[in-house]
């Protein structure tokens, strides 16, 4: 068959959203200079507003299902869920970092860019349907993060967590790089059908299969921080800067996760009861690890780390349920978590002033009386992360939990539900000290929230609420989604 | 959107509505929380005038769907065992406002705002009839009482509200997974036609499942209860909690937990829950001797009274747990009376707190030299606490003795005892606070009291003497639907065992006599 490399129109506009982040990304890089000084505001509409144009992209290209550049990428109801989802995570996290940047002196174009350019990584990890554009599309996510971790570059903790950051990432893509080179050399494939096929075939053995998957296993469960390839993020989180922790916190394992789904559940599911057993033990460590160790935690930003781990164990609950159900509630739960989690970091970004000075729980003290509207939306995020009803955060649990009942996993959902009864004391916590303290320092000279930094709070907030409220249509199409075309 | 729906709805627009007033208009908040609070019992007495006695199942139903898939549905409605607790929920809440009338001066707004917001939750919780709804509504309550606590209570508030959050969550966290359980196998959250699908047997409960699924439940429902020995964060919250804060938890959260044992344990799980009856019997007897010894050497009136709430609460798990019409209709009644009585007096401690800001009983003495009117009603609450005819508890613990006598004489012989003990403290306090030699502090700043004051115990002392005197208006509407109950638990018994009285020892026997098994 001679093949045919231009690419069609169609594959274009299956591409639409990566180009048009790639061209925003450059646009903003050759803008830099020009602005910096004058109208340094300008990057971050112009990213906002490539952004928002990404998603119309990403909307339109779902009704055109189907593989694009001969079979590297495919559009489809998952894909384009995640899509979604990683560029509003990149909205959220622009809002947030308009009053960071102008408070750190450090507004440029190079920041927006690498913004973009991560989330485009993350498009195209998200839609990937071939294992060299997944490791690429990770590459492309993970190397601008690196960089954004370590942005601020005259700050030590910066610098701590981009090497870290580095160090240990690329550690772990190797561990994903070799799994992906054992599959090839099993099945002389690399995307992802055919790879499928080729392992459903009887002859195939399954044991080397089963080494490319724990060795897949090992590098994606560092990247969605799970255990217990976890200890990297709580000295990441802490060190970054704290619209970059919001960042890397939603944006990257999301996407992570989504390829995690998409590998184990087509590729890998005639192996599932291999794999299932590794994942509820990695589920629970990340679980219990994650909420104990954030009990004792007095910085904000490490309990928010320890508590993103605690989340990822739950998603993973949802993931070692290996069924279709238990596919949608982890979407469910990680659009949930990703507002949630951008909220509460945005509260951080509020108070954490010139410097990250203020990151101790006590410098919350007594918000509720001097910013009670700032007060009630880290309420909202809380009783959310706690997974009460009524908000997202509790059907996103109630949904993983009862995939893991369908798929008779009653121990992990009893001890799982009770390891969230343990997370309400650190959350509760901070309710206690924004309420029920007397106002301090910190409180007392806070000014109101700016524009941006209000939409940061307020969006994801009605996010929380519409999740919590009217699942029904979100649901009805991650169950869609879940199923892979099947 | 029906009677019952219009009343859930109004506290929670009120709450929105609340929200949005400018802080600084401290009284604009507080009148338009009373409006609201007025508006939500007016309705809720049209729904007693619209209730028809004589039907079984629910009124006042409406049943649409929330969430498409899994399928949630906003199903409501009401018979005769929520009917009245849904009333008391309505009928305190305004004088939760008025009683705080004064003593809030902090944050104001949100003060009054969480109490619309617990009324909506709770009248919520006795209205649902989705399990998932009815989960939905249990959490959404604790949030404004623990920030009720949290903020406006006394010095320990911070470790009070803590305790009492993580106690009932960790207990309904496993009622959730249960919840969810019985979903995978009826595919379905409406609780009536899980019922069914369970009294059909088209869905068979083993045995170990019935037995998990139904401790799960009561463990929740115990600990909201509390009974002994997961009580212990009662006394904390009670005795942290702000005057309201004490009233709304003691008079009508406390009923959740034996509103949940009434209406979810005993139908779902029948078999177990009579296995499982002669533990918690034991667990309800120990409760009321306990909480009565507990209460007679407290030095805080506060505390007292929070433990004489264990003792009487044990008294309703007794009765629930009899098996028996009699105990259970007494348990029922003595929800809405410990309502009343306890509400009055948490009312009456925070009336004398707000002169004299202690709750040490050593700190008063004398009181009712001046404060005569003030001595009189304390005294009319504590007669009807401790169970004296013709006031309202009397005929509930009487009603509940009496099941229990049905069920197994050796257990009232034993609860008998607590209605004894709790005549002790009461009177004892009573007679330290009131009588005795008059201090300076307490002559000059212990002023009778005022019209708001009255405004507050008034309609409370009517209830006491009107539901002592002609409990015909309440009973007869729960005795309907608590036979419907019985019988629930009673065909579950008899299908399971083949249609055939089961065979039982002798007093297994004299359980079942009393209610389950009277050829209806």
């Amino acid at each position: 068959m001679p093949a045919s490399f231009a690419p069609s129109p169609t594959d274009l506009l299956r591409f639409a959203p990566e180009t048009i982040l790639t061209i925003a990304g450059t646009l903003l890089m050759v803008l830099d200079p020009l602005f910096a000084r004058r109208t340094p505001r300008l990057f971050g509409h112009l990213s906002i507003v490539a952004l928002v144009a990404a998603i119309f992209a990403a909307v339109s290209a779902n009704s055109v299902h189907g593989v694009a550049f001969s079979g590297l990428l495919i559009v489809d109801d998952f894909g384009t869920y995640f899509r979604v989802l990683v560029l509003c995570i990149g909205i959220l996290t622009v809002l947030s970092s308009y009053r960071y940047l102008s408070r750190e002196d450090a507004e440029t174009g190079e920041y927006h860019a690498l913004i973009l350019f991560s989330i485009m990584g993350q498009c195209v990890m998200v839609t990937a349907n071939d294992l060299i554009m997944i490791f690429i599309g990770l590459e492309i996510s993970s190397i601008a993060s690196y960089v954004l971790a370590g942005y601020l570059r005259n700050d030590k903790r910066n610098n701590e967590a981009a090497l870290k950051y580095f160090l240990l990432g690329s550690f772990a893509t190797g561990f994903f790089l070799y799994g992906v080179a054992i599959i090839y050399g099993l099945t002389a494939k690399t995307q992802l059908p055919a790879i499928r096929a080729a392992l459903n075939a009887p002859d195939t053995s399954l044991m080397v299969a089963g080494v490319a998957a724990a060795l897949m296993f090992v590098g994606l469960c560092f990247k969605v921080s799970g255990a217990p390839f976890q200890v990297w993020a709580p000295d990441v989180y802490q060190g970054a800067p704290a619209p970059v922790s919001a960042f890397m916190a939603t944006g990257p394992k999301a996407a992570a996760f989504a390829i995690f789904l998409r590998i184990f559940l087509t590729v890998f599911d005639r192996i599932s009861a291999t794999w299932a057993p590794v994942v509820w033990v990695c589920a629970l460590a990340s679980m219990t690890i994650g909420n104990f160790a954030a009990l004792t935690q007095n910085n904000l930003k490490r309990m928010l780390a320890y508590s993103s781990i605690a989340h990822a164990g739950y998603i993973l609950v949802a993931l070692a349920s290996d069924s279709d159900f238990g596919t949608s509630a982890a979407m469910f739960y990680l659009a949930a978590y990703a507002l949630m989690n951008l909220g509460a970091f945005a509260v951080i970004v509020y108070i954490s002033g010139k410097g990250e000075k203020h990151l101790r729980i006590e410098d919350l003290a007594g918000l509720g009386q001097r910013q009670p509207f700032t007060a009630a939306m880290m309420t909202v995020f809380l009783l959310s992360l706690i997974g009460v009803p009524l908000t997202g955060g509790f059907f996103g649990k109630f949904y993983i939990f009862r995939a893991a009942l369908d798929s008779h996993l009653t121990w992990l959902a009893v001890l799982g539900l009770l390891n969230s009864a343990v997370a309400a004391y650190y959350y509760l916590r901070l309710l206690v000290v924004m309420y029920m303290y007397e106002p301090g320092e910190v409180a007392n000279a806070l000014e109101a929230p700016g524009p941006g930094l209000r939409a940061a709070l307020v969006l994801p907030a009605i996010g929380t609420f519409v999740l919590g409220i009217m699942p029904g249509t979100v649901l009805s199409f991650t169950q869609n989604a879940a199923l892979f075309g099947k | 959107m029906n009677l019952l729906e219009i009343l859930i709805a109004v506290p929670a627009a009120g709450f929105l509505v609340t929200l949005f007033i400018p802080g600084a208009q401290e009284q604009l908040v507080r009148l338009f929380t009373l409006a609201v609070s007025f508006l939500a019992f007016a309705l809720s007495l049209g729904l007693v005038a619209g209730y028809e006695s004589g039907k079984t199942g629910q009124q006042f139903v409406d049943n649409i769907v929330w969430i498409a898939k899994p399928e949630i549905h906003w199903h409501v409605g009401i018979d005769g065992l929520s009917l009245w607790l849904i009333v008391l929920t309505a009928f305190l809440t305004p004088i939760a406002i008025l009683v705080s009338w004064r003593s809030v001066q902090k944050q104001v707004k949100e003060f009054f705002a969480f109490l619309l917001l617990l009324e909506f939750g709770l009248i919520g919780v006795f209205a649902a009839w989705d399990l998932f709804l009815f989960y939905t509504f249990w959490e959404v309550v604790l949030v404004p009482m623990y920030f009720l606590i949290g903020i406006w209570g006394h010095d320990r508030r911070i470790y009070a509200a803590l305790k009492f959050f993580l106690y009932t969550f960790a207990g309904s966290v496993l009622m959730l997974v249960s919840i969810i359980y019985i979903y995978t196998l009826a595919g379905t959250f409406d609780y009536a036609t899980i019922l069914e699908l369970f009294r059909s047997g088209r869905i068979g409960l083993s045995h170990t499942e019935e037995t998990l699924l139904f401790l799960a439940f009561f463990l929740a429902f115990a600990i909201k209860v509390p009974l002994f020995p997961v009580h212990t964060w009662l006394p904390d919250a009670h005795v942290e909690a702000p005057t309201a804060g004490s009233l709304m938890l003691a008079s009508v959260m406390l009923k959740m937990g034996t509103y949940g044992l009434v209406r979810f344990c005993l139908p779902m799980f029948p078999l177990a829950a009579r296995e499982n009856a002669w533990w918690i019997n034991v667990l309800a007897i120990i409760g009321i001797i306990y909480g009565a010894l507990v209460a007679m050497v407290q030095p805080n009136m506060k505390k007292l009274v929070a433990y004489s709430s264990v003792s009487h609460l044990g008294f309703v798990v007794l009765g629930i747990f009899s098996f028996t019409q009699m105990g259970l209709d007494g348990a029922v009644y003595q929800m809405l009376n410990h309502g009343i009585s306890t509400g009055a007096l948490f009312v009456l401690v925070g009336v004398m707190y707000e002169r004299r800001h202690s709750l040490a009983i050593k700190d008063f003495g004398g009181v009712a030299t001046v404060a005569p009117w003030l001595a009189t009603v304390f005294l009319i609450t504590t007669l009807a606490s401790i169970g004296l005819p013709m006031l309202n508890n009397f005929v509930g613990e009487f009603l509940i003795l009496q099941g229990a006598a049905q069920a197994r004489f050796v257990w009232t012989a034993w609860a008998a005892i607590g209605v004894i003990l709790s005549a002790c403290y009461m009177l004892w306090m009573y007679q330290r606070v009131f009588f005795g030699e008059l201090s300076d502090e307490v002559k000059h700043h212990m002023p009778d009291f005022n019209i708001r004051e009255w405004a507050c115990v008034v309609p409370l002392v009517v209830m006491m003497v009107w539901m002592g005197m002609y409990s015909q208006t309440f009973i007869p509407v729960v005795s309907e639907t608590n036979s419907h109950i019985l019988d629930q638990t009673g065909t579950a018994i008899a299908r399971a065992s083949g249609g055939a009285v089961l065979a039982l020892s002798p007093s297994d026997g004299a359980i079942l006599n009393g209610g389950a098994f009277h050829a209806r």
